[in-house]
């Protein structure tokens, strides 16, 4: 039998509520399926699932609302036979210790859409005990965000509540009182998610930053012959060359794609890069364009936008939410010349890159204006040294050099 | 196409991509990225959408000459004679 539970949807987002299954029992599905609508402060997700089987049982009912890592599904695996009936085996004794607590779910509407107003309830509860061992900031930062530090499951030293625990409860009472609300509210939820994630991130994570101005000549003119040579509908823009370029850059230097975790570096599987993308209504999302080293210029122009299509309707892949493992941002088209970014935690790196801009560039004793891009990298001095970040932005600057090789 | 219905066409492909642009907030001689938050994507897609809805080919060195939205209906009232 196998454990359907709710992905990772990102490190900001550790609830959402489910909004429609897929499946039904007796169907077989295939490793990618999409079986559920899962609905965060972010994005109406698509979650996968990442084995082949056959539906035996669903165990969530729609417009509940799901911790991460909280059973959602039992399947069979392929050439299993029932074992028991459904229902047989409690399902509770299967469900992790964050389950949110019994007063969440929220009755289906007999539409089948979400009920507003499910009740506002600070998740990660458990019985009263003893009181809470907590710093005094942490008790400070309760009060303020009105959270009962009492409730709450400390991870810091001998399970002692933190600032951290504190926000991630507030966000979470905060997003589970806005799903189902307002557009408005939704934008209030994403705010809150993305302050939880940037202020866990500048307290944990010492950054270093470097820049490099890099010539675009080679690039720009490149670019400029190829798209000549297409229709407009299989243009390049000049974001997917520098993607490109990143990827394989990211290649070398493993070290600054993967996650801090547990007080170690975890190198990722692959380079899935974070592509941060601002959503019209305010607020961004850096959603994974997976196993972007290996697509090719034309296959990674696609791919980015599809992102952006789906990212800006709202509707992502659980994959794409949970995983990325480095983030490019790219504010070149706000016009403004660098960019120093906020490292999106457990990641460790973050680029940035500018506007492409005219600038007199001296090469090889000659002076003449160039088209000069500024990018930096942001990076965990936990995980790497500047000397190692310095040599990635050198590895970026070459890989300019030869956009043809791209 | 008349250049009314081009206006038009240009019009609802833009708000299909910027859905906040109120036409009459818009000015007509002044160039249309100053004016509504389209970045490089944007700009492709809503090139690509003109494209396929009026059939003119837009050639990316043209892109220079289609800064404002009188530009634009003119280079298609051109185009599409």
């Amino acid at each position: 039998m196998i454990d359907f539970r709710l992905p990772s949807l990102g490190a900001d987002m550790d609830a959402g509520t489910l909004l429609e299954w897929k499946i039904k029992p007796g169907d077989t599905v295939k490793r990618g399926d999409i079986i559920a609508i899962v609905d965060t402060a972010k994005a109406a997700v698509e979650v996968e699932i990442w084995q082949d089987g056959t539906v035996f049982e669903l165990l969530a009912e729609p417009g509940t609302r799901l911790a991460v890592g909280e059973l959602m599904a039992n399947l069979l695996e392929p050439g299993e036979q029932p074992g028991a009936q459904p229902g047989a085996q409690p399902s509770s004794a299967a469900r992790p210790a964050s389950r949110v607590p019994p007063t969440t779910p929220v009755p289906p509407a007999a539409d089948g859409a979400v009920k507003p107003g499910a009740p506002p309830v600070s998740t990660g509860m458990q019985a009263p005990g003893p009181r809470k061992a907590a710093s005094p900031a942490a008790r400070r930062r309760a009060r303020e965000c009105q959270v009962d530090i009492e409730q709450l499951t400390g991870t810091g030293p001998h399970g002692a509540v933190t600032i951290d625990d504190v926000e991630r409860a507030a966000a979470r009472a905060k997003s589970t009182r806005e799903i189902g609300k307002e557009a408005g509210d939704r934008q209030l939820a994403m705010r809150q998610a993305i302050a939880s994630a940037m202020a866990r991130s500048k307290r944990e994570i010492p950054h270093y930053y470097l820049f490099e101005t890099i010539s675009m000549r080679r690039a720009v003119d490149w670019l400029a012959e190829e798209n000549a040579r297409r229709p407009i509908t299989t243009r390049l823009l000049l974001s997917a060359l520098q993607l490109r370029a990143v990827a394989l850059a990211l290649r070398q230097f493993p070290d600054l794609n993967g996650f801090w975790q547990d007080g170690a570096f975890v190198p990722a599987a692959g380079i899935h890069i974070g592509v941060a993308i601002a959503l019209r209504q305010g607020g961004l999302i850096a959603p994974a364009l997976r196993d972007a080293d290996k697509k090719g210029l034309d296959e990674l122009m696609q791919a980015l936008a599809d992102l952006v299509k789906r990212t800006r309707a709202g509707s992502l892949k659980s994959s794409e939410m949970s995983d990325p493992s480095v983030t490019v941002t790219n504010l070149g088209d706000q016009g403004v010349e660098a960019v120093f970014g906020v490292i999106y935690p457990p990641q460790v790196a973050l680029i940035g890159f500018g506007r492409v801009v005219e600038r007199p560039w001296a090469e090889q004793g000659a002076l003449r204006a160039a088209p000069v891009v500024t990018a930096s990298l942001a990076a965990d001095h936990r995980a790497s040294d500047g000397h190692r970040g310095a040599r990635f932005l050198a590895a970026l600057r070459e890989l300019l050099q030869k956009p043809e090789d791209l | 196409m008349t250049e009314q219905a081009l206006r038009e066409l240009v019009m609802s492909i833009l708000k299909s991509i910027a859905p906040e642009v109120e036409e009459g907030e818009l000015v007509a001689g002044k160039a249309l990225r100053d004016q509504v938050d389209l970045d490089s994507m944007d700009w492709l897609n809503f090139l690509v959408a003109i494209h396929e809805r009026s059939a003119v080919d837009i050639p990316e060195s043209d892109y220079a000459r289609l800064a404002t939205l009188d530009d634009i209906v003119t280079y298609l009232v051109r185009k599409t004679r």
